[in-house]
């Protein structure tokens, strides 16, 4: 379980993000939804040690994140930021091997290629996976990303805005990866998300934040209410339920 | 052609210029010729091979490839301290006259410069890299100032000394500098052996090593540490030459096309030795000596940069 308490982060007067304390469940997919500047990406990032916390504590297993070393901890823990670009020239296939880092430090064992090659199975990349990296499109680049994220076999997968600049086939089909290695492999899931619409048909737990503190937290189906999203967002949003799915429209 | 195939030709390459510069118009003194470019061969291989070590490591340290180790301000540094001296204490002093002593100095002075610089900057919070390579250059414009501003102020006469002193050469090379600097380069590879594994993860940015269990800020810490010394020693030795840097990492990433420090390193230190032997014997053979290795290096590694900008500026 990840356990944050009272975590706080100012840049200069202005807190970022003020006194959070949430609880992650294991085995779910929790999405943290919120405007603009609401603190999300701030919050993932002092979770996985990216950023530093001026105050409070994150425990990922009962341990603080500053208690880990480095190296153990990035076998428990792996984040992927929004925007991953390198001017490396490396393939698909290169690219995933690094996120056997952690095990095996640059020298890969034959079992860390196994994990490789599920890693891009399971991403759909076997295909494709010698490309070069600037020869990809942006819905496969990000799964490359994605696919050494599993390569890591983490307990704990964090992705901030992972759909950023996808098209709509390429979002469902990363949520639905991401469903999948909840559901099948037994992973924690946390995603900072911008379309309230995904994080209501693939999440399990919703935590909603504004002005760098957490308005409203629940299980999917509390949160994707009209009150709750007027309170977090100051939209007036209808909410539809289609096919079992609560779909918020506020297209217009 | 694969890169092992790459490396081995340009071994051989080196080897062909080395075997040139050793046996070319020896005229038969071999007892006399031989110690005396053998020893500057030797200068060559381990400057050479620490200016393209250390600026791989850093241009990956900052993920640009642009950058030279220079732009922490230690060329400049070494400047002014040989401008200092002689403004000072005049050409004839035992400093200038010295080796030893001004290599000792130097070197001292530019490590304690590097450390101070480290210290400052990595205090707390807010450690961000380029904030340290902007004070890094800041510095470094202070100390070229002083120094171009005693420099008109000295004797004519002495300027020259100090101009002898702003050019890399290789022409008055001391076997006690050299054993001192191989010592230092060996203890550095001995420190830098653990560290070697985080470069190919450190190129993929600083969140990716994060991720992936870097303990990057100590990593990154120790690896500037030692760019600074290597960078310290190679000026303190022959004089400031990082430009050369510049051009061998970056025909190393063009000629190998991978992201694997071990090959890229490999390739950088050859093409750094092919790069130095062939200008110096350019410039002993073809020039005569009227010009000067540092000369010839900064003019094709100025067109190169050039170059550079401009692909990148279309990219």
């Amino acid at each position: 379980m990840i356990e944050v308490k009272n975590v706080s982060k100012t840049y200069g007067a202005k807190y970022v993000v003020e006194d959070v304390s949430v609880s992650i469940q294991k085995g779910k997919i929790t999405s943290f939804i919120g405007a603009n500047g609401a603190g999300k990406s701030t919050l993932i990032s002092m979770i996985t040690r990216l950023i530093s916390k001026d105050t409070g504590q994150v425990l990922i297993d009962g341990k603080e994140i500053g208690q880990w070393k480095s190296n153990d901890l990035a076998k428990k823990i792996s984040i992927l930021k929004q925007s991953n670009h390198t001017s490396l020239r490396l393939t698909i296939r290169e690219l995933v091997s690094f996120g056997r880092f952690p095990y095996s430090q640059g020298r890969l064992t034959p079992e860390d290629w196994t994990f490789v090659d599920e890693a891009i199975a399971y991403m759909e990349l076997t295909d494709i996976q010698d490309k070069y990296l600037d020869q990809l499109s942006g819905g496969q680049k990000q799964r490359a990303y994605i696919a050494m994220v599993i390569a890591q076999n983490t307990d704990y997968v964090l992705l901030d805005e992972p759909l950023n600049n996808l098209d709509m086939k390429h979002s469902v089909q990363i949520m639905k990866i991401l469903r999948r290695l909840v559901d099948e492999l037994g992973k924690t899931v946390v995603i900072v998300i911008h379309d309230i619409n995904f994080a209501s048909c693939y999440s399990d737990y919703i935590v909603a934040l504004k002005d760098g503190k957490i308005v409203r937290e629940g299980a999917t189906a509390e949160i994707i209410d009209h009150h709750v999203l007027q309170e977090v967002y100051g939209m007036d949003i209808r909410i539809e339920e289609i096919n079992n799915h609560k779909i918020c429209v506020y297209f217009a | 052609m694969s890169n092992r195939a790459k490396l081995g030709s340009l071994f051989g390459l080196a080897l062909i210029l080395i075997a040139t510069y050793m046996l070319i118009q020896a005229g038969g003194n071999w007892d006399y010729v031989l110690p005396r470019r053998g020893m500057k061969i030797f200068a060559m291989i381990l400057t050479g091979g620490a200016i393209a070590f250390a600026t791989v490591v850093f241009q990956t340290i900052t993920n640009n490839r642009i950058l030279t180790p220079s732009i922490i301000g230690l060329d400049a540094l070494y400047m002014l301290i040989q401008t200092i001296v002689i403004f000072i204490f005049g050409s004839s002093s035992l400093f200038i006259r010295n080796g030893n002593i001004n290599f000792i100095i130097c070197l001292g002075l530019m490590i304690v410069f590097s450390a101070i610089l480290f210290k400052v900057m990595f205090r707390g919070e807010g450690r961000n890299i380029y904030f340290l390579l902007l004070i890094g250059l800041i510095f470094g414009t202070l100390f070229q100032s002083l120094a171009s501003f005693m420099q008109v102020l000295i004797d004519p006469n002495e300027f020259q000394i100090v101009q002898d002193k702003m050019f890399a050469s290789f022409n008055n090379m001391k076997t006690n500098l050299l054993m001192i600097s191989l010592v230092c380069f060996i203890l550095v590879a001995v420190y830098l052996a653990k560290y070697m594994k985080y470069l190919d993860v450190l190129s993929l940015g600083r969140d990716q090593a994060i991720n992936l269990g870097v303990p990057y800020d100590r990593v990154v810490k120790r690896l500037l540490t030692i760019v600074a010394i290597l960078i310290s020693i190679s000026t303190a030795l022959i004089g400031p030459i990082t430009f050369l840097g510049l051009l061998v990492a970056n025909v190393a990433y063009e000629f190998l096309r991978t992201y694997q420090h071990k090959t890229l390193i490999l390739g950088s230190t050859l093409i750094s030795i092919v790069a130095l032997v062939g200008g110096q014997l350019i410039v002993e053979r073809v020039f005569t000596f009227s010009t000067t290795l540092s000369v010839i290096i900064n003019f094709i590694g100025g067109v190169y940069f050039i170059y550079l900008l401009l692909r990148e500026n279309k990219s």
